[in-house]
Formats: structure tokens, sequence, C-alpha cells
């Protein structure tokens, strides 16, 4: 049974093969330089802290290649639920041969065994090589990038570390699943993009923010969490609050962030006056004709530290960058137990339904 | 000697409709059996339970001494050449017999070698490049090498041309022959098993209407040809034109000595046909006992 398994799958095998190869060789050839240009880059502006700019121009040379290795890392288990778990079953009952392979000797819930495990663990290790591999070469990336697209950040989280294994897992067994269940290869593999997609979607919108309960805590402005001022003719100081970044815990994953007054009352108004993105703008009482936020006061950089001696301040909850192997342990696991059920699911079906 | 197949009241639904119903018969091994009957009759049906594949709503089957079904061992001894004759199409000739090696304790390697070197099969050639004949030949090599005591195939020949049809089923008539094993094969053309059965059942609207040995069935039925009067007894099967009328009697009955009929034999197509007419229904008594 090995040996039909690997006879019918060794050709889609040996080209994710192939790619990850290529994948993994270019990476590995031009990961060291990455690294040292990122810490003889840290060891220029570490001196005269001038390393948010460093960030900024070091990960901007590079955003394109992130972003297209994260969207491969992400796209990949999709792939394998997608053309080798939605077809398992379809592609048999289509063209008949599940009466041929299923009157061997064998049981059927023996075929299905060896099809999910070595297909399932061929997912897996491509996707957790995948992802450990880009995982090391973006590290230096990581650790410039804008809080949206730092490792705790929904996007990214997903195509690093270990994530990747199980949603590889969880995206081909719920191939096969809905295979058995439409019994059709195309609409099989539609709805199982479908619904992988909808999963992968809801996971970090709802269910991993509350994995650990996150960190509350209430910081003073400053240029990591505030994006610039507005002042609107006739209108009170805009404060452009970042919504995705805390001081002091870079690349945390802020769940929210508000503008308290001194008494703690979150100010929520702001004349909507578009900002920069990913902020919010705040309005706050504070004269934009005269003092550190007149136009002229605001050139030597005072008005921040007006607004913090009112009293104003960023409130936020937040999880901080130390929290993302529990995370990232957690959510496999989660994934794990749904490909468990899913897997359970299977052998009960296929004994009892498919013919 | 334990029966190839024995069926109790076996039924199976699919939704609200029967595809198979008050099915019961009782096939001694060591027989070619043909299950004849029209498209849509519940032959698959009936051979899908018989090899497992299909779970009976009612009733009870049991194949060769045991639960048709999904344990290797049962598995093991009943072969099953699926309609369409399924094969892999990207896999080669030799990949399949391979199959066949690593999936079946009892493979016959040499058997397998020997068929398909004596068909013309190219071990190298993908399974999808070959003819419809070819492709039934290596599915029938596949069931046969497994060295199965009952062999099913469902409409084997169904889509082969006449020349093909002989071949496969002389084929399958000397293998059953030397490995002395059990066969069941259904076709809706009675012409097909005409040659190589010695046992029928006929299936009708998801019923059984007749089984047993062939020549004892044909012994016991006539035709009889005549002014159109009721001839009494069992009758099978009715035809009427303007001048006379035909009837199929079972032939222990005394009135085929009668001189006003003209009796004569039935051919198993005949015979056949007669059980599967639907006119008796509204015509008159219908027999549908089960023969034994």
């Amino acid at each position: 049974m090995i040996w039909l398994t690997w006879r019918q799958f060794r050709g889609s095998a040996t080209m994710m093969a192939a790619v990850l190869v290529v994948i993994t060789a270019a990476l590995a050839l031009t990961g060291p330089k990455l690294a040292s240009d990122y810490a003889a880059g840290i060891a220029a502006c570490t001196p005269d802290n001038t390393c948010l700019d460093f960030f900024d121009r070091f990960f901007g040379e590079y955003d394109a290649l992130f972003l297209a290795l994260t969207m491969v890392v992400l796209i990949l288990p999709a792939l394998a639920g997608l053309f080798w778990g939605a077809p398992l079953i379809t592609r048999e009952l289509e063209a008949g041969t599940h009466l041929l392979v299923w009157n061997q000797s064998i049981s059927r819930g023996r075929w299905l065994a060896v099809k999910l495990g070595l297909m399932g663990l061929s997912a897996m290790a491509a996707a957790c090589l995948c992802g450990l591999v880009v995982t090391w070469w973006s590290a230096p990336l990581d650790k410039s990038a804008v809080p949206e697209m730092a490792q705790m950040a929904p996007v990214v989280f997903g195509a690093r570390g270990i994530a990747p294994m199980g949603y590889a897992a969880f995206a081909f067994v719920l191939g096969v699943t809905v295979g058995m269940l439409v019994r059709r290869t195309l609409p099989a593999m539609a709805l199982t993009l479908a619904a992988f997609v909808a999963i992968q979607i809801a996971m970090p919108l709802l269910v991993r923010p509350h994995l650990m309960p996150p960190v509350a805590g209430t910081f003073e402005l400053g240029r990591e969490n505030v994006d610039g001022f507005g002042a609107p003719k006739g209108g009170s100081l805009q404060v452009f609050l970042r919504t995705s970044a805390v001081p002091g815990h870079a690349g945390a994953w802020v769940l929210s962030s508000e503008l308290v007054d001194k008494t703690g009352r979150v100010i929520s108004s702001g004349d909507g006056g578009p900002g920069p993105s990913t902020t919010v703008a705040r309005g706050v009482p504070v004269s934009t004709t005269t003092g550190p936020c007149s136009p002229q006061g605001a050139m030597a950089g005072g008005c921040t530290a007006e607004i913090n001696r009112l009293g104003f301040r960023q409130r936020a909850t937040y999880h901080p960058l130390e929290r993302f192997w529990p995370f990232q342990w957690i959510e496999t696991g989660i994934y794990a137990l749904l490909t468990l059920g899913l897997t359970g699911f299977c052998f009960r079906w296929i004994r009892r339904r498919v013919s | 000697m334990t029966a190839a197949l024995e069926a109790q009241a076996l039924g199976r639904k699919y939704g609200r409709r029967w595809a198979l119903r008050e099915c019961t018969i009782d096939i001694p091994a060591g027989h070619v059996v043909g299950l004849v009957g029209p498209n849509g009759a519940g032959k698959t049906t009936l051979l899908k339970l018989a090899g497992g594949q299909l779970e009976p709503s009612t009733g009870g089957i049991v194949v060769l001494g045991g639960r048709p079904g999904d344990t290797p061992e049962q598995l093991a001894k009943v072969g099953f050449v699926a309609q369409d004759t399924p094969v892999y199409a990207r896999l080669t000739v030799a990949d399949h017999l391979r199959l066949g090696a690593r999936l079946n304790p009892r493979w016959d390697g040499a058997l397998a070698r020997e068929r398909v070197a004596r068909l013309g099969l190219v071990p190298g050639q993908r399974a999808g490049r070959l003819s419809g004949g070819q492709r039934a030949q290596l599915a029938l090599t596949l069931g046969l090498a497994k060295r199965p005591e009952l062999l099913i195939l469902d409409e084997p020949v169904a889509s082969l041309d006449p020349l093909a049809r002989r071949e496969f089923l002389q084929g399958l008539t000397e293998a059953a022959a030397a490995h002395g094993l059990s066969v069941v094969l259904s076709s809706h053309l009675v012409s097909d098993l005409e040659r190589v059965c010695d046992y029928l059942i006929v299936l009708v609207d998801s019923r059984v209407r007749l089984a047993g040995e062939v020549e004892p069935l044909l012994a016991a039925h006539r035709r009889l040809t005549g002014p159109r009067r009721d001839p009494g007894g069992h009758v099978v099967s009715v035809r009427h034109t303007e001048r006379e009328s035909t009837y199929v009697v079972r032939a222990d009955d005394a009135r085929i000595h009668d001189p006003g009929w003209t009796v004569s034999q039935l051919s198993l197509e005949d015979l056949v046909l007669a059980y599967m007419d639907q006119r008796t229904e509204a015509d008159g008594p219908v027999a549908l006992e089960v023969w034994r």
C-alpha cells in the first residue's frame, strides 16, 4: 500500500520538493548577507540613535520579497488541501478506481491510513520546512518591520514558526473530508478553499487574541505610538495615535489602542481628519495657535511633551513579542486537534458511507 | 460445501427508492452464474452488496460463509471487477500487476504475467492508453491473479465489441475451470451469458424473478402456441396476435400434451425474455416464484 501511495503521489511530491529546494537554496544563499547587512546597520545606527530610520530603510528595501515569501508560506497549506487533499477520494470515485483498489485484500481503513499518513506527513514536512526557512531568513526583517508586519501581526504570524505545519495538516485532511462528502473534484476543491480561507481569517480575528489574556498598559505618548499631529483650521489639535504599536514592546501585537485623558476617560472624538494609515485621529484640547503645539512650537518638538504633561496617555491591550512561541505551539495544537477530529470522521465515513 | 452466495430477504434502498428488495437466493459454489436484467434492475446493487461495497438496508447476505465486507480475509476471498473495468489511467500495466502483488497475500504473479503476455499487453504501457477490451482484460487479470474463491464481474463486456466479448468470456471460462472458482457476472444481454453460464438469475424491477441452474430451467419451460385461451398452470408470459397466442409455461404442466397447442423448446434468451416481459402482469397471472 505504501508502494501504491508513493507511486501515485510521487509526481506531485517531487514537484513540491523541487520548489522547496529552490526556495530553500535561494534563501540559504541570501540569508547570511541579509543578516550581516542588518548587523552592520544596527552597529551604525545605535550610537546616534537613528535605528528607527535604519529599520524603515532596511525593511523598505526588501518589503516586496518579504511579502512574497510570507504569501508563499500562507498559501502552501491551502495548496496541500486543494491539490492533495480534495482529490484524494474524489479522483478515485470519478474514475471508479475505488472499486478496483478497495477490492484488493486490504481494508479501506488501511488504504486511508496509508494515504493520509504519507501525504499528510509530506504536506506537514513541506510546510514546516518552508515556514522555518522563511522564519530564519526574515528574522532581520521581522525585527525591523513596521508594527503591522511584525512577527505577531495576524498576517505574518501564520507564516512563521511551526504554525504552517499545523495549517498544512489541517488543510489536507479538510480537503479529504470535503472530497468524501462532495464526491466531485472541482466542487470539493472550491469548497475546501472557501472553508480553509474562512477558517484562516476567523482564527486571528476571533480565536487567537484570546489564546492568552492580553496585557493591558498605559503609555506615555512618543514617537513610537504617535505618528504626528494635525491642526485643522478652527479645530482642536489632532493626535494621530498608532493603533498597532506600544512603546517599549517592539513587535507586540496590539489589540486595542485608545487615547485617554488624565482622569482615564477615553477620548473617542476626533475631527476625522485623514491621518497616516494605521492611526486614529483624536482631538485634544490644546491650543494650535500659540504655545508648543502651534506650528512654530511643533518645529521645536515640544508638543508631545506638552500633551504628556497634560496627562494624555495611550491605553492599550496587547500580546508582547515574547508570546510568539507559546502562541505558535498553542495554535499548532488547536489545528492538530481539528485535524485529528476530521481524521476520525474520515475513517468512520469511509467504512460506512462511501462506495 | 458452503454456498458461494446466500441472501435472505436482502434489500437495499437509495433514499426512498428500493434498488433491490426481498432478494432470497442461494447459489452453490462452483458455478458460473449469469445475472441478467434490464438496466436499472438492481444488478450492480446486488453485486456491490456481495462485494461488500454496499451495506444492506434490510435482510442479510453471506458470501463464502462470511459477511461481505471490509476485513482483509474476506476481501482476499472475493474478486470484484467493477462496471466499465476501472483501472488507474496513469499507471502502467506492470504497475497494476505490482499493485496486485503488493495488496493481495495470495497473488499469483506467474499467472498474471502469463496472462498479460498471452493477451499481448505491453507492460510499460499506461493503462489509460489501452483499448476497452485490453482494459477489461487487465482488470480481469487483476481479479484472477488475486486467486479469489469467488469472482464477481459487473457488466464486464458491456463496452467491448463482439470479438473482444467472445475472447474475454472465453478467457473467463477457461480461468474459472482451471482454478475451480465460482463466478458471478452480470449483463443486460443474454447472448453474452448463454455460452458461459450454467446458473441463471433474472432480476427485474429490483426483484429476483428467476434463479436456478440453466439446464433444469430450460427443461422445465415450454412455449405453447395456439388459439387464444388460458392454458392454466404457471404462465410465465403471454403474447397475443390476432390469429394466435404464445404462452411460456412451466413444462411440468400436463396441458402441454393437449394437441391444440404447438409446443416448442425455449432457448435461454427466450426464457429470460419471458421472465423480463412486463406485459404478463397486465394480462394474466404471473409466476413470481423462485426456481431452484
